[in-house]
């Protein structure tokens, strides 16, 4: 998963790094394809060039030798807001065909089953950047027909529904997960499987998926990761914290 | 030199914090007061308004301690590791007393604190709209936009009751030297009522007006100074100490059970006396393990004809 979601990042782009298989993938595509990737955290430091794996995005090794640190409602409003982030990386506990994420709640909000973390700046950044990239494990209590809480906007109810909001941010680009990549149908926004990893077949996402799964017509096999994309993953991870 | 401010931790808080107030103990991930906090439940205030972007382990403590009636936030999470158990806790069975929330998105809660500083009426953000967030909160709102027509999503100001704002260094009048992940503490000093400052160092005002930029909280702000080294430990103070990781991902095993967590405050919180007595418990070798490098930055010339 942080390979695929490597590649998508290119050169000169700005993203918003969470901690976590998100800060692997970008440091992943810096050390590759995307030198000159500019990483910003939630935490206001700009341009960071950690030296280590940050273990919060809070992390002193984020600002040591990062190029701007900036307080908090600057960082939402000058980059966020001043729409200057291109790629904004998110996770969840449930996400629905059309991309909507709940971090929020399990059950409801007033009797929740399980209370999660919240927003944080999830909703913000799902608002605001030009292309949301989620990546998430394929399991059926994640992929539901109905997210139980709606904290950040996907194309909520199909792209019409979506463009009445007028948000500034292009909407949900990609999910990467263990089986496959999907992209976003241009016209309806649904979610369209457009890569299966090796070795996966459609029937396995399918099974894994609640909603009957919409297929690209130009169906293609996730090229597998090249020993440079393995050796220097491991190499910014060497304790394993993330990677298994 | 006005020396007034200066007092301890103790007195700080007994003066300056009241039961049912709105606190804001500043700092995302970094500088977080825990000193503060742990004082506050040393004096059993009760029925607070905790207010802060990511509780933190300091919230869930204070929250478990019984201090809170009322949570605003925007993340409930434990940082780089998952749940706070004691949040959790009170929001969902009540233990040791239900707890109100008040959530926002982490733009709107930190626009709250820069509308609260800079005195706005309200602030208007592009955001929430879209999300089932507002529906559960009846303090966001959405207005129409005046020039275009469009719906726009606004929050309200923020004006907490009182804020510590821990600092690199002050003087001890309260101006303030902050660099590093400088999050929301000069929109907490400017939107609360009374700021009280607490310092890994106190120097003197002369190598605070050799660098004013870096002042952020100046010093008829605050109605209080503390000389508290080691004030956030576990999270930490950049070019002071690191964040004790180990700790974070302890607290999660820590409070697994509400009887544990006060073990935990019983001996840590209600067991000293103050932080000082606090740093002492610690291992030395976890002490010594979390003086970080150093990185200077390069002097700049202030000078004028």
């Amino acid at each position: 998963m942080v390979i695929v979601a490597a590649r998508e990042l290119k050169d000169r782009e700005s993203v918003l790094v969470g901690v976590g298989i998100p800060n692997l993938a970008a440091n992943l595509a810096k050390k590759l394809q995307a030198p000159n990737l500019l990483l910003v955290y939630e935490s206001g430091a700009v341009g960071s060039n950690p030296s280590r794996m940050p273990l919060s995005i809070g992390d002193p090794c984020l600002v040591s030798g990062a190029k701007s640190v900036c307080s908090m409602y600057e960082q939402f409003a000058y980059y966020l807001q001043g729409g200057r982030i291109d790629v904004g990386f998110l996770g969840g506990a449930q996400i629905d065909k059309y991309g909507n994420i709940n971090s929020t709640i399990i059950g409801t909000y007033k009797t929740p089953k399980v209370r999660l973390p919240g927003s944080g700046g999830a909703c913000d950044i799902a608002s605001n950047v030009k292309k949301i990239i989620v990546i998430t494990p394929h399991e059926k209590r994640r992929f539901v027909e109905k997210v139980d809480f709606l904290t950040s906007p996907g194309f909520i109810d199909g792209k019409e529904g979506w463009r009445k909001l007028k948000l500034q941010g292009g909407g949900p680009y990609a999910v990467i997960t263990n089986l496959c990549t999907f992209k976003f149908d241009e016209v309806t926004g649904e979610m369209t499987v457009t890569a299966l990893h090796e070795g996966v077949t459609i029937e396995q996402v399918q099974e894994n998926t609640p909603w009957n799964v919409k297929v690209a017509e130009e169906l293609v096999t996730t090229p597998p990761p090249t020993e440079m994309e393995v050796t220097t993953l491991r190499a910014l991870d060497p304790d394993k914290i993330y990677l298994r | 030199m006005d020396s007034s401010k200066t007092m301890t931790m103790k007195e700080a808080v007994s003066r300056f914090v009241q039961d049912g107030d709105t606190v804001y103990l500043a700092g995302f991930t970094h500088m977080i007061p825990f000193a503060a906090g742990h004082e506050v439940i040393r004096q059993k205030k009760k029925d607070l308004v905790l207010a802060r972007a990511t509780p933190d382990i300091i919230y869930d403590q204070m929250i478990a301690a019984g201090c809170a009636k009322r949570l605003i936030f925007s993340y409930a999470g434990n940082p780089g590791v998952g749940s706070l158990r004691c949040f959790r806790r009170a929001h969902e069975k009540g233990i040791p007393k239900p707890l109100e929330i008040e959530e926002y998105t982490h733009f709107g809660l930190s626009g709250r604190l820069f509308a609260g500083a800079t005195n706005m009426p309200f602030l208007p953000m592009r955001t929430n709209l879209g999300s089932d967030l507002p529906a559960q909160n009846p303090l966001m709102k959405v207005v129409k936009d005046p020039y275009s027509g469009d719906e726009v999503s606004v929050v309200p100001p923020l004006k907490p009751d009182v804020a510590v704002v821990h600092v690199q260094r002050a003087d001890v009048n309260g101006n303030c030297h902050i660099w590093g992940i400088i999050g929301e503490q000069k929109d907490a000093a400017f939107a609360a009522k009374k700021v009280i400052i607490s310092a890994e160092e106190i120097v003197d005002e002369s190598v605070i007006r050799s660098d004013p930029n870096r002042t952020l909280v100046p010093d008829f702000l605050s109605h209080a100074v503390v000389h508290e080294p080691w004030c956030a430990h576990p999270s930490y103070v950049q070019g002071y100490y690191d964040r004790d990781n180990e700790f974070y991902v302890k607290w999660d095993e820590i409070t697994k059970e509400h009887e544990s967590t006060m073990k935990y405050i019983d001996e840590w919180v209600h067991g000293v006396e103050s932080r000082s007595e606090y740093v002492s418990k610690l291992p030395p070798s976890k002490v010594d393990g979390l003086r970080p490098k150093e990185a200077y930055s390069s002097p700049v010339n202030y000078g004028s004809v």
